[in-house]
């Protein structure tokens, strides 16, 4: 299958003035031509900024890609300049923000903000651009699209900010898309609806989607592979149905298990006892041996490289052949079922 | 003990009114609209629905940190709604609320200490010493220990914060508590956490709770019985149970389908509804969700419709249940 974008051992480095931090070490994860790649993770895992940095929306004073390559179409958007980004994005990569609210410029009118990726990539006439904008609404399915055009976000519900949103990011028709957390801020019958019309698109317009977010059921309904991030590191990749069925890092595991919908009803819930650490505080070892339940000694003086079982990549100490065989002779119950 | 009324609201409605301008009508918007239910002792209710249906205002009339417009609410035999302020703020120590954002709702100039302490002062509940002791023992309950009181809230995590507000309203040992999206801001991992922590403190202390949320899937977890909001009415009540197998509204079914699936491999057949919740200051004729309805009938768009009862104390206020026995029977056979 052929791979849209690669991501090879991405590092990025925040300096704050005192110290540097580098919330990103390491990830690699690649998305192929029509599919949708989910990213998971809870808040500040990384999973943002991984994305920002494939737009190139990183703030330039202050972070830095230390290492790594981001290979678009077999490009290096690492090395790109400003000026050639934004040929780029909005065009051939797009993004849907999470806030629906404080993305969109409250004194433009929708069709104002609209025309400005078809001004800057394409070369159309006013009418012409007027005429696209209103068909690309009435894709995303917004009702009296001509009269919408001429309105200003505060009339729009949050729905349907969304959906302008979404409209803004097809305008030019993506070969990606990136949807940060698309569905967060929207209630339950909204977020059906709006999933429901990235699916339809998706597939009309033949764009491969990464959908980073923190819910697994939105992964579930909507993803073909998945990438669960921890501390900045990818910590386990695997198609979606063997992910639910088979999670092989302790902390994936603990995740689906901590699902209220996965507990008997009344029952204690299964959690993952502590917190995520801060990325001053990462030590040597693996990143998530402070919380696991299976840590052993080696956990917390070496990092576990990525094991590949198939398409199935995890990173812990527990894959690796020569403990499983160790475990298995010592004590049964840590083997993983 | 189980069938004991702890609070009933009745009537309740809190209505704002925006001024246009002078000689012009004002608007008002019915945020809460004649809503009425009863909380037994020691079970746990949750009121769930859309931003903007009225439950968060629901939760803070009852406990008037907004003035209610009319309604009653009775709580262990006094009417709240009647007392003047300085009774209602003694009586406050039997009921709590634990706010929905655990960055917003904690004072970030005040140590831990102080924030569990003002309270106690308050409702001059004991002295100095006491009072401290207190505060640590109520802060090992909540998972948190000693060396965590002269901090400040900026240095806990959110999980840690939600656990000091549920701190915060323990420490009067309290009868009941209205928890307002208490675990909507939290991550997953720590969201199970603090779940746990209030299943275990209700069985502790024998905890009532009003649980406003809008993620189904932890109201399905944790609560006994569930009113379902839309526009700042109820439009059905139910054992959770019960509510899950067979919802009998139109916008609870639709609410229920749009859960999200925990499996990939799960089929799950949607009614998507069209549009958005419409505006509480024009809200729709008739039952206020006939313009979403997929089973409008005529009498939706002009007449409210009534309650309709159903075994085991399970209300619905729909026209499909209350036109006639025939059609009753219908739409049992057919939900």
């Amino acid at each position: 299958m052929e791979k849209i974008l690669q991501v090879k051992d991405l590092r990025i480095q925040f300096n704050n003035g005192k110290e540097n931090i580098q919330p990103i070490r390491g990830v690699y994860f690649h998305v192929n031509k029509g599919e949708t790649l989910g990213i998971v993770g809870e808040s500040g895992c990384g999973k943002s900024v991984t994305s920002l940095s494939v737009m190139g929306l990183l703030p330039q004073k202050t972070s830095e890609i230390v290492s790594g390559e981001i290979l678009f179409n077999d490009r290096d958007l690492s090395r790109l300049t400003e000026r050639e980004f934004r040929k780029l994005r909005g065009n051939e990569i797009s993004m849907i923000f999470q806030e629906p609210m404080t993305s969109l410029n409250p004194v433009f009118t929708i069709g104002k903000q609209l025309s400005e990726p078809l001004r800057q990539h394409k070369k159309m006439s006013k009418s012409k651009i007027r005429e696209t904008i209103i068909a690309v609404l009435k894709q995303v399915g917004l009702p009296r699209a001509e009269q919408i055009i001429d309105e200003y976000p505060h009339q729009l519900s949050g729905g349907m900010r969304q959906r302008v949103m979404i409209s803004l990011a097809l305008l030019c028709q993506p070969k990606l898309m990136i949807a940060d957390e698309p569905t967060t801020a929207l209630d339950v019958t909204i977020q059906a609806q709006i999933l429901e019309l990235l699916k339809n698109i998706k597939r009309k317009n033949d764009m491969s989607l990464i959908l980073i977010t923190h819910d697994l059921s939105v992964v579930a309904e909507m993803c073909d592979r998945v990438v669960v991030m921890y501390a900045g590191e990818v910590v386990e990749e695997a198609e979606v149905n063997e992910l639910f069925d088979q999670p092989l890092h302790p902390y994936t595991q603990g995740l689906i298990q901590s699902l209220p919908s996965n507990n008997k009803r009344k029952s204690k819930l299964f959690s993952i006892q502590g917190q995520v650490p801060k990325p001053s505080e990462i030590k040597e070892g693996c990143v998530f041996a402070n919380r696991c339940p299976f840590v052993f000694g080696k956990c917390l003086t070496e990092t576990p490289p990525s094991f590949q079982k198939g398409k199935h990549i995890s990173k812990c100490w527990l894959q690796d052949p020569e403990e499983m065989e160790v475990k298995r002779i010592g004590e049964s119950s840590t083997v993983i079922s | 003990m189980e069938n004991q009324v702890l609070l009933s609201v009745k009537n309740l409605k809190k209505y704002y009114e925006i001024s246009q301008g002078m000689f012009k009508e004002k608007i008002v918007v019915r945020a809460v609209d004649d809503v009425n239910f009863t909380v037994m002792k020691g079970e746990t209710f949750a009121l769930v629905g859309e931003s903007g249906c009225g439950k968060s205002t629901t939760g803070r009339a009852i406990l008037r940190l907004t003035e209610p417009t009319d309604g009653e609410v009775i709580f262990n035999g006094t009417n709240l709604a009647l007392l003047p302020y300085e009774k209602m703020r003694s009586l406050r120590k039997h009921m709590q609320m634990v706010f929905q954002d655990p960055y917003a709702s904690l004072n970030p100039k005040k140590s831990i200490r102080q924030i569990l302490m003002e309270p106690l002062k308050v409702h001059s509940k004991f002295d100095k010493k006491e009072s401290l002791q207190k505060v640590i023992s109520i802060l090992q309950i909540v998972g948190l220990s000693e060396y965590h009181l002269d901090r400040y809230p900026h240095e806990f995590s959110g999980g840690q914060r939600q656990r000091i507000g549920i701190a915060r309203a323990m420490i009067l040992q309290p009868d009941f508590i209205i928890a307002d999206e208490p675990v909507s801001a939290l991550d997953v991992s720590v969201q199970s956490q603090v779940i746990n922590l209030m299943l275990e403190l209700q069985k502790e202390f024998g905890l009532t709770y009003l649980f406003i949320s809008h993620d189904l899937s932890v109201i399905q977890h944790m609560t006994d019985r569930v009113a379902v909001m839309y526009l700042g009415k109820i439009v059905e009540i139910a054992k959770t149970e019960d509510l899950f197998n067979n919802p009998k509204h139109p916008y609870t079914q639709a609410l229920l389908s749009a859960v999200p699936i925990t499996h990939p491999k799960e089929k799950k057949e949607r009614i998507i509804l069209k549009g958005d919740v419409p505006s509480p200051a024009n809200p729709p004729s008739g039952c206020t969700f006939h313009p979403r309805c997929p089973f409008a009938m005529e009498i939706c768009k002009s007449e409210l419709p009534d309650q309709a009862r159903f075994e085991e104390g399970h209300t619905v206020n729909c026209h499909l249940y209350s036109q006639n026995k025939e059609e009753i029977n219908y739409a049992i056979s057919h939900s």
